[in-house]
């Protein structure tokens, strides 16, 4: 179509009249029980131009991307950025947004449970038994971060009261699976001391030819 | 002691360069100053020319002809225990323990950590009390 004129074409009463009308029951006492009312036909004229939509756009699709093989729940992780660089932690699952959930625990290495780039972690072989814990409330949700109270003088006087803390329900879910994960732990003497110790590069190790 | 590792028939060698490098090789053949004839029953090296540069000889001998064949090769390494004497050497303990260690995990890197510290430690205390003995 190429018109461009603006011509209005009444719509053709195709609708047979009884599917027109529907009897719809009305409250009160007073007013009979129910009504007939005429349905919506939709509007009567119609423009004879074509009205251009925009096309969906295609960019900005979220893909969450397929994990490496080494990425595996209760996988021991060498987290490389961040302020726990150099930790070793566990991977405790993934999560939609592609990120993944890791744990210290807490307990042994002080690095609670957050959500890491995986791109940003060495995948080790050693593994530790997660099927104890269980991680299905932990979404991309629930470390959401609550907004900051808006600063202003009287927030600059006394910014030490207005400090964020750690809520106490999330102090409790560190607890519930720090309890599991370390009984798993414990299993293997050397594991304990192994997460809290930090990885390092001594001289001669080539990180491309080490084996992780 | 005059030196004793030549360049002779039945001589076993290590390959430090190329696709074999690593395995172990009789030389067959000497077929000039730079080359060998040169075949490895157990590394499953082929027979092949290879350059003495890129040989390391070994103490381990091999008693065979000159051109000996490959099943004759065999039967000879087999018999003398070249396999094992070269696991029982010094030199072939360094490149097993080279090749172990190339292959720990992480995890075992710290534990191979953790087990060096309590040598040391243990061998710290008993250096103290002898020590403390012998003054």
């Amino acid at each position: 179509m190429g018109a461009s004129r603006d011509v209005r074409v009444k719509r053709k009463a195709v609708v047979a009249e009884s599917t027109r009308t529907i009897t719809k029951k009305v409250g009160g006492d007073k007013n009979g029980g129910e009504r007939v009312v005429t349905k919506s036909v939709g509007p009567k004229w119609y423009n004879a131009d074509d009205v251009k939509t925009p096309v969906a756009s295609r960019k900005h699709i979220h893909k969450p991307r397929k994990l490496r093989a080494s990425l595996k729940a209760g996988a021991v992780m060498i987290l490389l950025s961040g302020r726990h660089r150099g930790k070793r932690v566990v991977m405790l699952g993934s999560l939609p947004s592609g990120l993944i959930l890791v744990t210290g625990p807490y307990a042994i290495n002080g690095v609670p449970m957050r959500r890491v780039d995986p791109a940003y972690v060495i995948a080790t072989s050693t593994t530790v038994d997660v099927s104890g814990v269980d991680v299905s409330k932990y979404d991309d949700a629930y470390f959401k971060r609550t907004k900051k109270p808006a600063s202003s003088d009287a927030d600059m006087e006394d910014s030490e009261e207005k400090k964020m803390t750690v809520p106490e329900h999330k102090v409790a879910d560190q607890k519930t699976v720090d309890a599991s994960l370390i009984a798993a732990i414990k299993k293997d003497h050397l594991l304990k001391g192994y997460l809290s110790s930090k990885f390092t590069l001594t001289n001669g190790q080539r990180p491309h030819e080490l084996k992780f | 002691m005059p030196y004793a590792r030549f360049v002779q028939i039945g001589r076993v060698c290590l390959v430090n360069y190329g696709p074999y490098r690593g395995s172990l090789v009789v030389v067959v053949n000497v077929l000039d100053h730079n080359r060998v004839l040169a075949e490895g029953p157990t590394s499953k090296v082929p027979r092949q020319v290879l350059q003495l540069t890129r040989l390391s000889l070994t103490d381990l001998m091999v008693p065979i002809q000159l051109g000996a064949r490959s099943s004759t090769l065999a039967a000879a390494y087999a018999k003398a225990g070249t396999d094992d004497a070269w696991a029982a050497s010094s030199w072939g303990k360094k490149l097993a323990s080279r090749s172990k260690r190339a292959q720990l995990t992480d995890f075992d890197r710290f534990k191979v950590m953790v087990a060096r510290k309590t040598k040391a430690s243990a061998i710290n205390k008993q250096v103290k009390v002898l020590k403390r003995s012998a003054a």
